[in-house]
């Protein structure tokens, strides 16, 4: 019996201890999602750009070559705006800020709200590329048939890797749902709500 | 005096006369009520056998479904062109066929396979937590149940692949995609359950006298795996439930439009999917571990190796994740140290190949079904192995990825692979759970017509990939044409070869030559100790361990 | 741009390519530098693979004959040996370096897309590729042109069977052409054998890859993420030439632009505009509403007979223009002009039994989208 009482409590040990481990790594999983985030910010790895604004230093503009920066513009389902961009393509000294002038307009006549996503390439230029002012740091709300023009400013670090010459920054607007939808709303396949 | 429990079922017989010295039948501390029959006795039953032959019995059922969707499959691939299904339904054929095996069939015969031998490797009365022993069991026919039954929803069941990618799999899902992850959200629950139980077993109640380095292989194998399966069970979940919030309540974890990231999705899947997939090999690794050298009348050579090696697959199965991702758009760096740690790991798997044929090399060897398919098991899963190492290759992997080269892959490690196991396990124990032998004419017919179908069937699918054939396709460009008729007959063929397996079994439960207590002439662990059939209850008092030789 | 470490490759793909040129059975060599690398990284760690199968099988196989119990072999007793273990431990790690390093080299390549002379962007979309030539205003969708009686089996099946398209992907060759590959909806991937290009195209990430193709000719490709239903009817086509004749192209396609744009100020008649809405929906919409605009409800639904369609062509409009968010049907203003446009609308409300005898004009589309 007493093997019994000390088996016993072992298994007890062993099953407090594994779900522990379980509980652990459950909300590893979870923590997985802001880490990723960090991660991708810190190190720039998926061309994730960073949300919040920065502010531009102050430091030497390296004269000695040009970085050719695209911007590309591209709208998405269900939200009636164009988004253009002033320019297609500007060249830019490593140090240097710049803005330029991104434009929406709702083609509708009802108030939508959208966000513009960003994501740059090549990837290892996103911890280079600091954004000083961006209509990408929150989401944007039109009026019917109205029209906005708000600047991108920006500057390139000076310690742009040498290897990279073109960068380009790639915007996706995505609609923003307002009305609060039952939550079996969202699906499409299941077909006569939409 | 002992009450004696009338014989039910020969895998129940429980005379206490036969006991074999090693246990006082019936003298169990628990004292029984009076016994449930019928329905009743399976769905309450904690009896470590009674529970692990439910476990086979449903793996074995949820193989032939599996293999059904698999059918219709390759019946649709026979030929260019769409002629049965519409690639609607192709691609939840091919979803379902996936989840099923996986879940349904690979690992729960495995958990089946260690509910019955683990305590009787090890000298333990039952597990040690008999009655969540019964919860995990049960959980599975609910939740395949309700998988299953997403078929008939409207909108239809999964079709977005096992591997289930956002944004296919939340914003553009079938409605039905609620319940696949309530589904598997119970799966994933039996089988941490059952991991929990499998450790506790194994660290607390090891007959005295046995060592962990003393434990079989098999023993060592699976607690390995129960490792894996509580340290990644959660994060499928996880996974599963940022998907549940994204579809039902507004979430964005892998919409860009919200923030979030699709590929966010496919490391968190991967971060469990990887060492999954060594979840459903370790535990062959250990049956044949033990088959190979019962066969050889050899000890097993480098036993140490061997469970160092097993530890360092589990190790290095969590650094290896993103060579599923090689074309995704990962950081240069991700991917050179991805490609390294992925060759690494062919090293421990390679050790123990070697490890096995050494233990042939100068043995006595005799070629029963379960040694059979062990042997066929060396050499195919190695095969896939060679293709696995290819994969790896990350640059090479841009012309592999997707393509029926990586199908092929994964079906000669997990046909040949673990299911060979699987079934070189069940005809070795057989005659510890029955008291007979399998049929041997039978089985070894069963043998040839699988090892000529499972090759068959995919060894053309590595031409076809190489040739440019992608995955989940329903239709395909003639060049393919060739490779795809002989996968699907030798599909079929497999198919049909199956039923053998399921005719070798009924066969021997109900009779056949009477086995002894030890059944084989090498075999050697604790097992073969106990009478054949097993008793009900085995082991009630612990025996004494004698080391048969050092594993030092 | 040759590598220190080529010749090692050379001669396993060159022992390869005599047996390999034009094999069904093999990976094509291809007509870039990159595929050429690759396929000699895949054979030679497919001879590595072999000499190591036949040694060990080797072993193996004599065992099972030499030692069998059945001709009275004696089992020996001896299980361990450390130093067999180090050494089979240890050569693997040496072979897996060996391949590592070339492997290494290959990857970097890859990765540098670097001072290219031409950029293009290449959506993936659910079932199609759209291709921008960015910088040129030259912009097209790829939908694939293998008939429906062709894959029911109703005719007989030409031999691009699934891999021919409408509008290729033309590209010059013996320059560097920078890929930028996104997505619309949901996780496509493009893939080429024969360039050896593969990337995923995720929904709102830019990814980032190159080409240099060496020899003019048609190469042909397809999705390789599965994407839904017709995942196995998007594929691709590359047709590279010469660098002349390429600018020709280049100039001739922004010429038919300009045509196409001038034709969105006029009146179109409802003939012509019914023609070529056909032509629109047969290549564009009838993979998913299907070819008589039945639909395949409830994920695809009916136009023939939708009498919200009929009744309300305000909201017909918005639906093509602007898109379903979250469901299959995309904003085809980011994939059409407004000439096709209102001739697919005009189409499909005249079209079955519809009978709206309504026409949009182009103009009409354009102002709705105006910048």
């Amino acid at each position: 019996m007493a093997a019994d009482g000390s088996q016993q409590a072992g298994v007890r040990r062993t099953v407090i201890r594994s779900v522990a481990a379980l509980i652990g790594m459950f909300a590893f999983a979870f923590a997985l999602v802001p880490l990723y985030d960090v991660f991708c910010q810190v190190t720039g790895l998926n061309g994730k750009v960073d949300t919040t604004a920065k502010a531009i230093i102050h430091e030497e503009v390296d004269q000695s070559r040009f970085i050719t920066v695209q911007f590309i513009t591209r709208g998405s389902a269900g939200l009636p705006w164009q988004m253009s961009v002033e320019t297609r393509q500007m060249r830019v000294h490593p140090g240097q800020t710049a803005e330029v002038d991104f434009t929406f307009t709702n083609n509708s006549h009802q108030e939508s709200w959208g966000r513009a996503v960003p994501s740059v390439s090549p990837s290892s230029a996103t911890t280079h590329l600091r954004k000083v002012s961006c209509f990408c740091f929150q989401e944007q709300q039109l009026q019917g048939d109205e029209r906005l023009t708000i600047p991108l400013v920006f500057q390139l670090a000076k310690d742009l890797p040498e290897e990279i010459s073109t960068i380009t920054l790639v915007y996706t607007l995505y609609p923003i749902q307002r009305i609060a939808l039952n939550p079996l709303n969202n699906n499409n396949a299941a077909g006569d709500k939409i | 005096m002992a009450p004696k429990l009338p014989p039910q079922h020969s895998l129940q017989h429980s005379s206490s006369a036969v006991a074999g010295g090693q246990s006082q039948e019936g003298q169990s501390h628990y004292p029984h009520a009076a016994q449930p029959k019928g329905l009743m006795r399976w769905l309450l039953t904690t009896n470590h056998k009674e529970i692990g032959s439910l476990y086979l019995i449903f793996s074995l059922t949820m193989f032939f479904v599996g293999g059904i969707f698999a059918l219709v499959v390759r019946a649709e691939l026979f030929q260019p062109g769409l002629q049965l299904v519409e690639p609607e339904f192709f691609n939840q054929m091919t979803t379902m066929h996936g989840l099923i095996m996986v879940f349904a069939a690979v690992m729960p015969a495995f958990t089946g396979l260690a509910n019955w031998m683990i305590p009787l490797q090890i000298g333990a009365p039952d597990m040690a937590l008999p009655r969540l022993n019964n919860f995990s069991f049960w959980l599975l026919p609910v939740a395949f149940t309700l998988l299953l039954s997403t078929l008939f929803m409207p909108g239809g069941g999964p079709n977005f692949g096992w591997t289930f990618y956002a944004p296919l799999s939340t914003t553009y899902a079938p409605a039905s995609t609620t319940f696949f992850i309530l589904a598997l959200h119970m799966a994933g629950i039996s089988s941490i359950l059952g991991a929990i139980n499998i450790i506790a077993t194994i660290l607390n109640m090891r007959a005295p006298g046995m060592r962990m380095m003393d434990m079989p292989l098999f023993v060592w194998t699976w607690l390995i795996t129960a490792f894996l399966l509580i340290a990644v069970m959660p994060v499928l979940a996880g996974v599963i439930t940022m998907m549940l919030m994204d579809i039902n309540f507004g979430t964005s974890f892998f919409d860009a439009a919200g923030g979030g990231d699709p590929v966010l999705f496919q490391h968190l899947f991967w971060f469990f999917g990887h060492p999954e997939v060594y979840i459903m090999i370790l535990p062959a690794f250990g049956i044949v571990s033990a088959i190979i050298p019962t066969f050889a009348r050899k000890p097993l050579f480098g036993y140490a190796s061997m469970v160092y090696a097993t530890g360092a697959i589990a190790l290095l199965s969590f650094l290896v994740w993103a060579h599923h991702m090689f074309i995704v758009g990962l950081p240069l760096t991700a991917e050179l140290f991805f490609m390294y740690s992925t060759m690494l790991i062919a090293v421990p798997t390679g050790v123990k190949v070697f490890n096995w044929v050494t233990t042939l090399f100068r043995g006595s060897i005799s070629f029963e079904p379960p040694m059979l398919f062990a042997l066929a098991f060396v050499v195919l899963f190695t095969i896939g192995g060679f293709s696995g190492l290819m994969l790896a290759i990350a640059p090479a992997d841009f012309q592999y990825h997707d393509t029926y080269f990586v199908v092929a892959h994964f079906h000669y490690v997990l046909v040949p692979g673990a299911i060979f196991a699987i079934m070189a396990g069940v005809y070795y124990w057989l005659p510890k759970w029955t008291g007979h032998y399998p049929n041997e004419r039978l089985a070894q017919c069963h043998f040839w017509c699988s090892i000529i179908g499972v090759n068959l069937t995919f060894f053309p699918m590595h031409f076809a990939g190489l040739a440019g054939m992608p995955r989940r396709i329903p239709d395909y460009a003639l060049q393919f044409a060739d490779f795809n008729l002989l996968s699907s007959i030798g599909a079929f063929f497999f198919g049909a070869s199956q039923l053998l397996f399921v005719l070798v079994v009924v066969l021997c439960v109900r009779g056949g030559q009477k086995a002894p207590a030890k059944a084989w002439e090498g075999a050697v662990d604790l097992e073969w100790s106990v009478p054949s059939p097993a008793p009900l209850h085995t082991f009630e008092t612990p025996p004494v361990f004698h080391r048969a030789q050092s594993h030092d | 741009m040759r590598l220190p470490w080529q010749w090692l490759l050379t001669i396993t793909s060159v022992a390869s390519l005599s047996q390999a040129h034009a094999s069904s059975w093999n990976m094509p060599v291809g007509v870039t530098d990159t595929s050429r690398n690759i396929f000699g990284l895949h054979m030679t760690i497919f001879w590595v693979c072999v000499v190591i199968g036949v040694i060990v099988f080797g072993v193996m196989f004599y065992s099972l004959f030499r030692y069998r119990h059945s001709k009275g072999a004696k089992a020996a007793r001896f299980h361990e040996h450390t130093s067999v273990e180090v050494l089979w431990t240890a050569i693997p790690i040496l072979i897996l370096v060996g391949m590592a390093v070339p492997a290494t080299a290959t990857l970097k390549n890859m990765y540098d897309a670097s001072e290219a002379d031409l950029d293009i962007m290449i959506t993936g979309q659910q079932w199609r590729w759209r291709y921008e030539y960015l910088g040129e205003d030259i912009a097209y969708t790829s939908n694939l042109s293998t008939t429906r009686e062709q894959i029911r089996g109703e005719s007989d099946r030409d031999e691009h069977y699934l891999l021919d398209v409408d509008e290729p992907l033309v590209l010059p060759i013996n320059r560097k052409v920078r890929f930028l590959m996104t997505s619309d909806d949901v996780i496509h991937s493009w893939w080429v054998p024969e360039l050896a290009v593969k990337q995923d195209t995720i929904p709102g990430f830019i990814n980032e890859n190159w080409v240099q193709i060496n020899e003019p000719g048609i190469y042909r490709g397809q999705c390789a993420e599965l994407c839904g239903v017709n995942h196995g009817f998007m594929p691709i086509v590359v047709h590279a030439m010469e660098e002349a004749e390429f600018e020709t192209w280049l100039e001739e396609r922004k010429e038919a632009a300009e045509q196409e744009a001038m034709g969105v100020d006029r009146e179109w008649a409802i003939e012509e505009l019914m023609a070529r809405g056909e032509e629109v929906y047969q290549s564009i919409c009838s993979s998913c509403h299907q070819g008589e605009g039945q639909g395949a409800p409830p994920a695809f639904p009916a136009l023939a007979g939708n009498e919200q369609l009929i009744n309300e062509l305000d909201w017909h409009l918005d639906r093509v223009i602007n898109g379903v968010s979250g469901a299959a049907m995309p904003a085809f203003r980011n994939t059409l002009n407004p000439v096709e446009i209102a001739a697919v609308v005009t189409y499909t409300r005249n079209a079955w039994g519809n009978e709206t005898g309504d026409t949009v004009q182009p103009a009409t589309v354009a102002e709705r989208i105006a910048q």
